[in-house]
């Protein structure tokens, strides 16, 4: 192609926008900004959230959580693994935007992505076993059946890994939603792009909208508004790197009484599982199945 | 003047009115909405809509147990916030609100007239009127005949208001207009003054019943309504949205349209209401935003 000539066709860039409630706003303050590579590459313009994105993002997590944890726990695990198949089918453009967010060579970046889709299908799997193996009947000296059962919390903001921004998001969100939470995500400020595509995955696997919302912008400016959402009951810390930030956000979640993970945790499945969910436990009269010696 | 007229004078003078411009109409509306009201402004708006909420329950599900706890919410609804201007329930449910609500200020609203649909005989309706104030109904919410107005027969929806006017005697009368089943602004201009005619103290748009509640352009309109209305008899009459209004941000355009159109003579629950039962709760978890700071949720408010 000489200088005066010009090319066959323009690129038609995407703007990755908000998922919220099951949508795809752009940020209600009209902003966006620029997304690089590591090696300075512009990638993409994504939309950057405000409070009162998060604000929506949170009534929409609300309104989705009583249907979400009032579906069974095997339409739960159905639909995580849906989600799983349809990423499967867009790994390869996943393992691109991986690799262009974090600079990782191809099969690495094809590995992680192949590793979230796993991750998936576990927590799948744990839907409708996780109740049972952290709940159960209790021993108590009466006529009564007692028995504790775990319930989710609600609703579960989550600010995702920076340097991890597909694995390390899935880890997070999966465990919340498996266990019948619905989570607002505050994705990786520098690399949101593949939480962003995955929005799009989500809202065409039977997903209902406003489990899972998704957010890209500024951690220090939308974080406290989560941290200090009345109607938020748990934030995940996972990616906050400022140490001072963290304290702060924990000392307002603590103002309106949520669950707290701090950055760097680590755990079993079973672990971040429990993590968002409280127990419930239930003293129920035995009656004459006690009485006739029904080993309650 | 009003209730002088004959309903053929009435008729004429309401079929004389001229047609509403829609556009004009809906960009002053749309232009009027768009003001923002932050900080300490946005707190006093808070409270004065709180004040002018005519907290309602109209279900046939409706219990006296749920009209006392709503009575009850109605007298305090939050901490500090004022009480709302009025409960407003089924004729049935009227002695469980009255008895609720005794030496409190707040008043008892009870619908009456056959509502939602007024499709009873009069004289059922007229019955339904008195007893409704026998009970203890300091305001009476009528809905007019959408039946006979539509088919143009202007006389006899004045004259029947009119009769329930004489019925709800000690009480104020409210009427209903149904915009939404009136459709057009030109009918709903029309209804507006030959309920206000008629004698109204307050015109209502909605149910809350139909497909089509309360919507700004409309509640402008009939503002603008009795706007020109007191400025020809001197009589002042009363706005009522319900129905369809459920967010802070909603509240606050009505009340800016308020100042803009009719300005502070109307800005009190004693001329303006909000037929409401879910706006209450948001603006309560708004004012408890402006006071602590962050954001607050569902379950610091009482569910309905």
């Amino acid at each position: 192609m000489s200088d005066n000539t010009l090319p066959d066709r323009l690129r038609v860039n995407k703007t990755y926008k908000l998922y919220v409630g099951g949508k795809f706003p752009r940020s209600e303050s009209g902003r966006s900004y620029p997304v690089s590579s590591p090696d300075g590459t512009e990638l993409a313009n994504a939309a950057q959230a405000s409070r009162k994105d998060a604000r929506d993002a949170v009534a929409a997590a609300r309104k989705a959580q009583r249907p979400w944890a009032g579906q069974t726990a095997y339409l739960r695990g159905q639909i995580l693994y849906r989600a799983a198949e349809m990423l499967e089918g867009r790994a390869g453009q996943f393992a691109e935007e991986v690799g262009d967010a974090t600079g990782a060579d191809p099969h690495a970046a094809l590995a992680s992505v192949e590793q979230a889709i796993d991750r998936l299908v576990h927590y799948a799997g744990w839907t409708d076993k996780y109740t049972s193996v952290l709940g159960g009947a209790n021993p108590v000296a009466g006529p009564y059946f007692n028995h504790t059962k775990p319930e989710p919390l609600g609703v579960v903001a989550v600010l995702a890994p920076q340097d991890d921004p597909f694995l390390g998001l899935i880890e997070a969100v999966a465990p919340a939603i498996a266990a019948g939470n619905t989570v607002v995500v505050l994705a990786s400020e520098s690399k949101p792009l593949p939480a962003l595509s995955f929005g799009e995955v989500l809202a065409t696997s039977d997903l209902p909208g406003g489990v899972v919302n998704l957010l890209s912008g500024n951690v220090a400016e939308v974080a406290p508004h989560l941290a200090s959402h009345a109607d938020v009951n748990g934030i995940d810390l996972g990616g906050v790197d400022d140490a001072g930030l963290a304290a702060e956000l924990e000392a307002d979640a603590a103002g309106t009484l949520k669950v707290v993970r701090r950055p760097g945790r680590a755990g079993t499945s079973l672990d971040l599982l429990r993590q968002w969910t409280e127990y419930k436990t239930v003293w129920h009269p035995a009656g004459m199945a006690a009485a006739a010696g029904g080993g309650y | 003047m009003g209730s002088i007229l004959s309903g053929t004078e009435a008729a004429s003078l309401v079929r004389a009115l001229p047609g509403v411009d829609a556009v004009g109409l809906e960009a002053r509306a749309a232009g009027l909405a768009t003001r923002s009201v932050k900080k300490e402004s946005k707190a006093k708006a808070i409270d004065l809509a709180i004040s002018m909420i005519d907290l309602t329950t109209l279900e046939g599900a409706d219990t006296p147990g749920k009209v006392k706890s709503l009575a009850a919410k109605a007298v305090r609804p939050d901490g500090d916030a004022p009480s709302t201007a009025a409960v407003c329930v089924y004729p049935s449910l009227v002695p469980t609100a009255a008895a609720a609500l005794a030496g409190t200020g707040v008043k008892v609203a009870s619908v009456a007239t056959g509502f939602p649909a007024g499709q009873v005989p009069l004289e059922i309706r007229l019955a339904d009127t008195e007893s409704a104030v026998r009970a203890g109904a300091d305001e009476i919410d009528m809905v007019v005949n959408r039946g006979a107005f539509l088919s143009g027969d202007l006389e006899r929806v004045y004259h029947e208001i009119k009769a329930v006017k004489a019925a709800a005697e000690g009480a104020r009368l409210k009427v209903i207009l149904e915009t939404g089943e009136l459709v057009t602004y030109d009918d709903v201009r029309r209804a507006s003054w030959l309920a206000m005619y008629a004698g109204a103290d307050f015109i209502k748009t909605s149910t809350g019943k139909v497909g089509v509640n309360a919507t700004l352009p409309v509640t402008l309109l009939m503002m603008q309504a009795v706007r020109d209305y007191r400025a020809l008899t001197g009589i002042q009459v009363g706005v009522k949205p319900a129905g369809g209004i459920r967010n802070t941000k909603d509240a606050i355009k009505y009340l800016v349209c308020i100042n803009e159109t009719l300005g502070d003579d109307w800005l009190s629950n004693e001329w303006f209401r909000f037929g409401a039962s879910s706006l209450l709760n948001d603006l309560l978890m708004q004012r408890q935003k402006l006071k602590t700071g962050h954001y607050s949720g569902p379950d610091y408010v009482t569910v309905d």
